[in-house]
Order: structure tokens, then sequence, then C-alpha cells
């Protein structure tokens, strides 16, 4: 008896739980002549009362079945399987049971590994056991629960109140979801650097000069000659994300805002703004495409021409070109919105002594804007320097401390990466070191966007 | 009603509070004292915005509150269905009953409070859907039709006591806030109506409208007096003297006097009453 | 003026008004005029460059990428000779038949029948026997037949085809053999060759040879992983938002509920990946590189999107309706959910749609996750393995083989015009539904 079966079975049954406390109501309203008062609460809430008291705890066994089960069956699954073959890996162990569930279910029909076509029938009859005692549990739990509440269904219980309690609860529960989000982001990158930071110190990750975690790739190898020197990669993602790439969106972005709000007509807004959006819309991956198949052979060809022969195919410049190009967008309409929150009486005020448009943009309307532009930059930063594909695809993976931008350097989103695809054991240092880049990465655009977004509410309140 | 519980007849014969003048009323007619409010008081934080009031309002008569704004009038007219409880920082003390029954004790369930304490807002409210959902709602939350023929028949019943079955029997289907102002108002009164309510409590309902339309509303009232006990806010005076029988006057939180309509308007018995009906401030 | 001594008070009145006629002045203002149109001309060309290069990356992706969705077939006869192929017709026809066709030897018929095309026989592509088995199981009649077919040819003879090599460079940088450009010469002046619509591009998943690739894998990858994504983060957003907005009361919890939730929203990407990888594949033991797991990580990226959006559309719900609804005697419950909720739903619509375009362009999170797996067959489930519409995209480019370059670009002609239209529904349930209160 597959699982989904039960999950058919027990909704099934609790539509009718439903039906059942609410045709039990609705007699109750027809005896009380439909009166305010006569019966508290309209028979669909005596009905979900009813369904919610059975179904609840019936679907908490079957949820909490479907995510720990798997793992328990799997665990006695494996132990069946002789030493010799068994998978060791994760990757290997997740392979194998794939072809195991595949065989069970019968979606293939030969599996590449004979030890996988061995336990195939085990892992079914452990499975159909298993399911079966949580499929009675189940439904157990919903006889008792369906008729403690059918028993309640009175003309003056509060069937209603108390549907919408549990309605709110699950509001919260909801709510609660993004603190778990956070929680868990937070818990599982500080948990896995802690790891880290057991075999490499913290002193020489945040402040060493060599990376090259290539090398401990094998168990008896650990920590012994993988470099986890950090600084090239911080150097590399702050010289793509937060110079090269901000020297090209910047200027553009603040030009295309300042033109936007203060020369351009209605109808030009109408095409332009759709087509700045459309430009934040593409996805990266297209960027990092093109930076990679259009852009760096072309800054390559530049570098050869102007002399440098030795340029990169896969350089600093051609990522960070790219990367701001992306960011244009993003920067434009934070500083649109930082310039229309300027005052009209500030700019008529410029206008109507004689100073020209752009004398009143350079001289009034931008240091009043300031702080609102600075802060978009701000978040403009801190969004180059978490992307990723343009510069997994563009700026190349060799860490370089250089200020060339011809040359190839790589960055924290590239080397998180590169270091988790593939095949690698989970507790080796070279996997773990991506969570503790990952941790400098979230803690980094954490403060840069807690600090940008007070800068831009503060400067919002200013001119309120 | 006919079924008055015993305890109303305490709550009839309960003393009034003192500490508000109280008008020397007549002998009075046999009236049936629908809802009774003793030693109200609200605060919004640490603000009072209403002090110690005292009032009773009865089914044949419309009560009116007047006074100017922000005296609390329309602060006081939310405590009768519990509309303060939307309201996160206010706090009300003191005790309202309806039909002798606390509002405020635990055992009531707002739901059923204000389907028999209706509200008519001050700006037409109705809801974006059509005329005859907007009247429909009501019912159907409370469960009080068995079927679509005993809706359709609550739907004209309630839109004919609003005098506006009329102008709405064709357009049935059609968004309520379609209609004009006056209209609307009126559909919000219908609405009101729809759940057979025994307390209409109208926060200046025709303050958003125009002359002519405040004249049909008030007709509405006039005529609705008697089914309902109705209480009024109003900022125009003349507008409480032409539709209200009894008066209150509030003034910085507090009722100053209450009283006969006629009796407030030709000789108020505080001077306070007297500068704002004779227009000193307000 | 130096010179003379002015007593102070009659400063102001010896002054001489400020002759606009001046050349010194005329030129000043000139100057300034001209300060003014090259400023106003900085701005046009700042904006002219962001579109240009809009322009030039589609522009570049269109020409590399239209042809993708052509490819190349040569001609061939092919005679089904039961016993040269190992299938026995009477086994063919009956219970089990298809598990007799299938043991045929499809390669060699392919390499028999391709023999005939003489020195260009190998243009064939590697896979087309696949296109033969199909044939007999369609129809085992064919069986002892000669029948004519089109097959497909190998990427690079289609790159020929379609004019991607330019012939007058040398051999050795042009990335095509001599002896591909004599086999496709032949093939042309025989008249062997057509392009047609490419349904294997269209309908097949990955494979190792670019004229074998197709996208619909990866879209079917796609279209699963954002169903759960919309499944989780929908509701649950809403209901946050419901919550947020209408309930929760200003403490604590609800401060640390708003700070999550904004920050969320500005966390990069990969981060998600990351918290995928260590919480759903390490700690719960979940399947790698299945559209379930990549469809929850990009449900918690989403949903601060989801709740932000949604709340700001609640809000815009004026209270008088609330108002009216709670004055007739519903509950608050009831308020939100018959009247809120609905009169919100376009815009929680909208942004929800906005949510799911960034979704669906989202790379990083699902590398880490290993929905770069390599699927040659469609996803069978939303716990087997499956990669997504970036992701492909990102393996192709990734690939040497010239023919991808093509077929990157198709590719993403799919995924943009995928997320066109989720915009243009955005725009178009706005502007229809939206509603000034």
């Amino acid at each position: 008896m597959s699982l989904s079966l039960i999950l058919v079975v027990v909704l099934a049954l609790g539509a009718m739980a439903y039906w059942l406390g609410r045709s039990r109501g609705a007699a109750m309203v027809v005896a009380g002549g439909h009166r305010i008062g006569a019966v508290h609460s309209l028979p669909g809430y005596h009905g979900a009362w009813v369904a919610l008291l059975a179904l609840a705890p019936a679907l908490v066994v079957l949820a909490g079945w479907a995510i720990v089960g798997e793992g328990v069956v799997t665990g006695q699954v494996l132990a069946a399987v002789p030493q010799d073959v068994r998978p060791v890996t994760p990757l290997d162990t997740s392979a194998f049971m794939n072809e195991v569930r595949g065989l069970a279910a019968g979606d293939i029909a030969a599996a590449f590994n004979p030890a996988a076509e061995a336990v195939a029938p085990q892992y079914r009859a452990i499975r159909g056991n298993y399911n079966l005692m949580v499929g009675a549990l189940a439904l157990a739990l919903f006889a008792i629960g369906g008729l403690w509440a059918f028993s309640q269904v009175r003309p003056d219980f509060r069937a209603r109140n108390r549907v919408e309690r549990v309605v709110k609860w699950g509001l919260v529960l909801a709510s609660v979801v993004a603190i778990l989000t956070t929680f868990g982001i937070v818990m599982s990158l500080i948990f896995e650097s802690i790891r880290f930071f057991q075999m490499v110190s913290p002193v020489e990750f945040l402040f060493g000069t060599k990376w090259s975690p290539q090398t401990a790739i094998r168990a008896d190898q650990v920590g012994s000659s993988g470099a986890f020197g950090a600084v090239p990669l911080f150097w590399g993602t702050i010289f793509i994300g937060a110079i090269i790439a901000m020297i090209v969106a910047i200027p553009l972005g603040l030009m295309a805002a300042i033109y936007m709000t203060q020369y351009a007509d209605a109808r030009v807004r109408r095409v332009v703004k759709p087509m700045l959006e459309l430009l934040a819309g593409v996805p990266t991956v297209v960027y990092g495409f093109f930076a990679a198949l259009t852009v760096a052979p072309a800054v390559r060809n530049f570098a050869v021409s102007i002399g440098i022969a030795d340029a990169s195919a896969e350089s600093a410049l051609a990522a960070g070109l790219v990367m701001g190009i992306m960011i244009i967008p993003f920067v434009s309409s934070m500083a649109d919105d930082a310039l229309t929150a300027v005052p009209q009486a500030m700019r008529d005020g410029s206008l109507a002594m004689g100073a020209t448009k752009s004398e009143t943009v350079k001289k009034v309307l931008v240091p009043a804007a300031l702080p609102g532009i600075v802060g978009g930059v701000l978040l403009a930063v801190s969004r180059a320097i978490g992307e990723t594909m343009i510069v997994v695809m563009a700026a190349g993976l060799a860490a370089n401390l250089t200020l060339n931008p011809f040359s190839s350097v790589t960055t924290v989103t590239a080397q998180i990466v590169a270091l988790l695809t593939g095949d690698q054991e989970f507790d080796s240092p070279k996997t773990l070191s991506a969570f503790a880049l990952g941790l400098v990465l979230f803690v980094i655009t954490l403060l840069l966007n807690i600090y940008a977004l007070a800068v831009v509410k503060k400067y919002r309140e200013a001119y309120e | 009603m006919t079924d008055i519980p015993a305890r109303q007849a305490d709550g009839n014969s309960a003393p009034m509070a003192h500490n508000v003048p109280v008008a020397a009323g007549r002998a009075a007619e046999a009236v049936t004292t629908k809802m009774t409010a003793r030693d109200v008081n609200v605060f919004y934080g640490a603000k009072q915005a209403l002090k110690n009031v005292s009032i009773d309002v009865s089914r044949e008569n419309v009560t009116a509150f007047i006074g100017p704004s922000g005296c609390g009038k329309s602060t006081f007219l939310r405590c009768f269905n519990r509309m303060n409880d939307t309201v996160d920082s206010a706090q009300v003390s003191g005790r309202i009953q309806l039909d002798g029954k606390d509002i405020y004790s635990p055992d009531m369930d707002v739901v059923q409070l204000r389907a028999r304490v209706g509200m008519v807002f001050q700006k037409p409210n109705p809801f974006p859907k059509s005329i005859y959902e907007n009247i429909a709602y009501g019912p159907r939350i409370h469960g009080l039709a068995r079927a679509k023929p005993d809706l359709d028949i609550i739907v004209e019943s309630s839109l004919r006591r609003a005098g506006l079955w009329d102008e709405a029997k064709d357009r049935l289907n059609e968004s309520g806030t379609a209609m004009s102002g006056g209209q609307q108002q009126r559909l919000c009164i219908a609405r009101a109506i729809a759940v057979d309510p025994e307390v209409i409590l109208m926060d200046e309902p025709c303050s958003a409208l125009d002359p002519i339309a405040t004249a049909k509303i008030e007709e509405l009232i006039d005529e609705l007096r008697g089914k309902y006990a109705i209480v009024i806010v109003t900022h125009n005076m003349q507008q409480a003297a032409r539709v209200s029988q009894k008066t209150a006057f509030f003034h910085l939180g507090s009722m100053v006097e209450y009283g006969d309509t006629s009796m407030i308007f030709t000789n108020p018995v505080q001077t306070r009453t007297k500068d704002y009906i004779t227009g000193r401030y307000g | 003026m130096a010179s003379v001594i002015i007593p102070e008070n009659e400063a102001v009145a010896v002054k001489l008004p400020t002759d606009w006629a001046s050349p010194l002045m005329r030129g000043r203002v000139a100057a300034r005029y001209r300060a003014e149109r090259l400023f106003k001309l900085l701005g046009l060309a700042a904006l002219s460059l962001a579109g240009l290069f809009l322009a030039f990356l589609l522009f570049t992706i269109v020409r590399d990428g239209w042809t993708g969705f052509k490819h190349t077939e040569v001609r061939i006869s092919v005679s089904y000779d039961p016993a040269l192929l190992g299938v026995d017709p009477a086994a063919a026809t009956g219970p089990g038949g298809l598990e007799a066709i299938r043991r045929g030897d499809y390669i060699g018929l392919m390499q028999r029948a391709a023999a005939q095309l003489g020195p260009a026989a190998n243009v064939v592509s590697d896979g087309a026997w696949l296109d033969l088995r199909q044939m007999v199981e369609a129809n085992p009649a064919v069986l002892g037949t000669t029948q004519t077919v089109w097959v497909p040819v190998r990427s690079s003879i289609d790159l020929l085809a379609k004019g991607k090599f330019d012939l007058k460079e040398p051999e050795i940088s042009r990335g095509v053999s001599n002896d591909d450009v004599a086999s496709y010469n032949l093939l042309e002046t025989r008249g062997l060759l057509k392009t047609s619509f490419n349904t294997i591009f269209t309908g097949a998943a990955d494979s190792t040879d670019p004229e074998l690739a197709g996208v619909w894998g990866a879209a079917l990858g796609t279209f699963m992983t954002l169903l759960v994504t919309i499944a989780l983060a929908f509701p649950v957003g809403v209901l946050a938002a419901i919550w947020l907005e209408e309930f929760a009361a200003k403490n604590r919890w609800t401060d640390l509920i708003e700070v999550s939730i904004n920050n969320l929203a500005a966390v990069p990407s990969i981060i998600f990946g990351l918290l995928g990888l260590a919480v759903f594949l390490n700690f719960f033991n979940m399947p790698r590189s299945a559209p379930l797991v990549g469809g929850l990580t990009l449900a918690l990226m989403t949903l601060p999107v989801v709740v932000i959006t949604a709340r700001v559309a609640i809000k815009s719900v004026p209270p008088s309706i609330r108002d009216a609804a709670l004055g007739i005697g519903a509950s608050p419950m009831q308020v939100v959910f018959q009247h809120v909720l609905p009169l919100a739903m376009p815009g929680i619509m909208t942004g929800t749609i906005i949510g799911m375009a960034r979704a669906l362009g989202e790379t990083a999170p699902l590398l880490l996750i290993g929905m770069r797996a390599f699927v040659t067959d469609t996803p069978q489930g939303f716990a087997s393995p499956a990669t997504v519409l970036p992701v492909q995209v990102f393996l192709w480019s990734d690939d040497v083989q010239r023919g991808f370059i093509e077929k990157t670009s198709a590719a993403i002609i799919v995924l943009l015009v995928m997320l066109l239209l989720m915009n243009s529904a955005a725009i178009y349930l706005r502007n229809k539904f939206e509603r000034r209160w």
C-alpha cells in the first residue's frame, strides 16, 4: 500500500467527516427555525471542525512519515547490503537508492548495479510493512478525532470560533516560515563553518593570500596541503562587483535616471521604463553566456591589440562589464526614486533663479538626493557581489590577487559553485569551505542591506 | 419583542447614573429600553476619549448624539456594537447591555452582537459586488435563509424597507458601487436591515451626501422608527432636531446633557449646550 | 572699481545693472546652454547605451539561436530485412511484440542503410537508429519492406547546411574538416538534404550530441520545479501576509518576522542553494537533483517577494470595506477571506507572477542542489533527477562542441519567451483588475 494511496483514503474520509458534521449542523439550523442565535455556527463550520479534528492528527502522522520514512527504510535496506558492495559516498548512495527505488516501483526493468537488484524486493517489503503500520495509526487517530468532534456538534457549540482559531494559528505558522528560513540559513552556514574552522584556522581563512582547495581531495590528506586563504577571493569579488561593475553602472544608471526624470517626456518614459525592466528581468545565466561568448573574446582581443599578450580569455573586465550592465536598471530605478523624492519646491527655487536644468540637477537635485542615491548604490553593490552566474561563466576560477583587469580573477560565489558541484565528501575542508565563504557573503550582504535600507529610509523621512 | 427576559425589567428600573444631568423628562410613555450604557469610559492608549457616560436607548425613539468634532460621540456609538474592538489601543470600561445582557461579557459572541446591532457608516461603503450580493451577504453568513427563494424575499423586503426597491429592482445584478452616493447609503441601510437587527447605529450617515439624498435618508429613518431602535450621530443640529426624539449632547468626552429633543433644542439646561446650539462654538 | 572709494551705503546704488547684452555675458550664457545640451545628451547617451546593449544581446542570441529550431535531415532508403535486423515479424505483432522489436540490431541496420551514401556515409547522426526503431514500433508492418526515411545528420553537417562556417578560412581554424565539407557538398548536389522544423530540439531531453539534444526535458523539469514552488510559496506567502497585515499585534515577534522577510528578499540566491544543500539534501536526505527539492529551495527564495507584494495589495483595500463587513456581523476571518482577499487578489497574483519569473531564471541555487544532472530522458516524477532550462543553458554553454552554441542560444530564446509570457500576464492582470479606491 503506497503512501499516496493512504493519503487519498484519509482525504476522502476527511471529506466524508466534513459532510457528516455539516449535515448535523444543517439539521440543527432547521430545528432552530433559522433565527439568529438559535444555532451559533453555520453548518459548514461544524463540518470543518469535525473534518479538522479528524484529519489533523492523521495528516501529521503521514507527513512525519513522509519526511523521515525514506531515511529509515534506506538505513535498513543499506544494512542488508553486503559490506563489500555497499555504496560509500553520499552521491553513490543516492544513485544506488535511486536504482533500488526504480526497481521496486517497476520504473526500470534492470539495474546497473547487481547489489541493487538483490535488495529491491527487501526494500519493497520493508517499505510496505511500515506503510501499513503508519496507515493503520493514521486511521485510528482519524477515527478518534472525528468521533470526538462529532459528539461536540450542538446548537450552542461555537464551531466557527474554534475553526477560526485554527485558521489563525495556520496564519501564524505561515509567517513563522520566514523566521525558520532565516534561522535555517544562519544555522546551516554557522554549523558547517564551525566544522570547517576546526580543520582550518579562521585567521588563515580570513587573511591568507593563497587559495588552492583543489589539492585536498583525498580523505587522508585532509588539511595537509590545501590552502584556504580567501583574500584573493574577497579581492576578486570586490574588484568585479564593487569596482568594475560600479564604474559601469553608476554613471550610466544615474545619467539614465536623470534623463528619465528630468528630460524625457511621458511618451518616452512609457517606452523606456518597460525596456529597463526587461533588462532587469533577463536571467543572469543569459548575461553569463553573453559575457563568456561575446564580451570576453572581445576584451581579450582588445587587450592583445594594445599589447598585453598574456591577457586571459576569462577576464575580470569582461565579467565586471556585463555585471555592470546587468545592474544599470537597478541603479537607475533607485536613483529615479531618490530624485523624485526631492520636493518640487527645491527644483522650482533653483529654476526660478535662472539656473538651467542641468545646473539644477548638478547643484541642487543630486546633492539633495545623494543619501538616497548612495543607499541605492550600496544595495546594488550587495546585489553585484552576490551575483553568481556571470562570474562562474566569465571570470574563471584562478585565485589571483591582481589589479590587472585583463587577468582572470575568481569570486566568492564562483568558488562556492566550483567547490560544491561534482562528487565529493561532505566533510572534507574543501566542501565545507564553501559554507564558510557563504557565511562571509551572507554577513557582508546583510550588513550592506541593513545599512543601505536605513540610509534610504532616513532620506525618505527627511522629505516627508 | 414579546419575550423580553425578566432581567430586562431590572435593567429598566436600575437607577440612572447621576453624574450626568438628565433633563427632567415628562411622564414617560411606555418605552422598551433596548440598550443601556452605564459609566462607560473609553481610552485610546493613555488618552481618555469618553468619560463616565450613561444612557438608555429605546425602540420607540430615535436617539441623536450631537456635539463638536472629537467630542467622543462616534467613539461612544462604536461601543454599542463593539466596533472599538477593531482598534488595538482602545480600552472600554463600564457596562453596556442589550436586552439586559452585558455585551462585553466573555460569553457574548461579538459576531451575533453585530448582527443584532447593525451599523451604517459615515461614508457609504457598499461591497464591490452586485446589489443583490450586498444585501444577501449578511443573511448568508448568519445562516438566515433556507434556500435561494428565502434569500430573494429577504433582499426584496430589505430594499423595500430602505425605500430602494423601485430604483434597484431592475439592476440587482449591477455593482453596488455604480449607484449614486445617496442610493449607496440606502443600500448600506438595506444591508444592515437584511440581518433583521434590533438596533441600528448610524454614524453621520448623511455627511457625504447632497441635501436631496439627505432628505431621503431622513425620511427613511423616520419610517424605520419603532421597528428598530435607532441611534444616530450627527454634526448637523437641524438634522438631529428633525429626525430624533431624544438627544444627547457631548462635549470633550463627557455627555453634557440628555433629554427629549424638543427640550434640548428649545430649553437646554446647561449653558454649554445652549452655546453649542446657538452656534457659539463647534 | 577698486580705484574709486565708495561709501558702503552707496555701493548698491552705484553698481551698474548687469549688461546681459555684453559679449562677456552673452558668451557666458551660451556656454551654459552648451553645458545644458551636453548634459542632456549624456543622459540620452546613457539610456541609449542601455537600450543598445539590450538590442545587441537579443540580436546575438536570436542570430545564433533561431536556426536551432531547424535541423537538417538526409534522405536514405532503409530495407527492414527481418533476418538481418533479428526481429521476427510474427513475434513483433503478437503479445510482447514491443520487447521483440526492441531487441533488433538497429545500429547495424542504420549502418547498412547509410553505406548507400558512399563517402558521405558518416554524415548520419549517431542517434539516428532510434528513428528507425521508432518506425517499427509504430508500425510493425514495415518489416520486410524498404522505406525512404529522413534521418538527422551530424551536428557539423547541420551547421554547414545553415552556413555557420566561414569556408574561406583554413581547415585548422574554421572548425570543420575538409571531409565533412566534401560530404556535405556531395549530398547537397544530389539533393538528399532538406531542412525542416527541429522536432528533436522541441521534443527531446539532453544528449551528448548537439543534433540529438532537446529542451523539452529541461522545460518539463522547469515546469515541475515551478509547480512545487508556487504550490508552497503562494499559499504560505499569502497567509503570512494576511497575518502580518490583518491580525498581528505590534510586538517583538512580529518585528522579527518583518525584519526576516525584508532581509530574506535581499539575500543572494546562492545562499538559498547552500541552505537547500545543507538542510534538504544532507539533513532530511531528500533526493538529489529532484524537482521537489529545487522547488522547495526556490519557494523559500520566492516567499519574501510574495509576502511583500501581498501585503501591499492587502493594505490597499480600503478600511471602509472591512468596517462594512464587520458592521453586519462578519467575523474578522470572514472579513478577510470573503472581502479583503478577493479584492487584493489581482495585486497578489501580479506579485506572485513576478516572483515566479525570477525563480524561472534562477540558476545558482539549483546548481548547488545538483539539478545539473545529465538527464537524457524527460523527468519521471517529482523525486527523480531532472534539470531546468537555465541550468541547461549553463551546461550547454560549457560544452566545447560547436553545435551547442546554437542550442544554447535557442534554449535562451525559449527561456526568454517564457519570461516574456509571464511578465505580459502580470502586466495584463495589473491593468485589467487594478482598482483605484
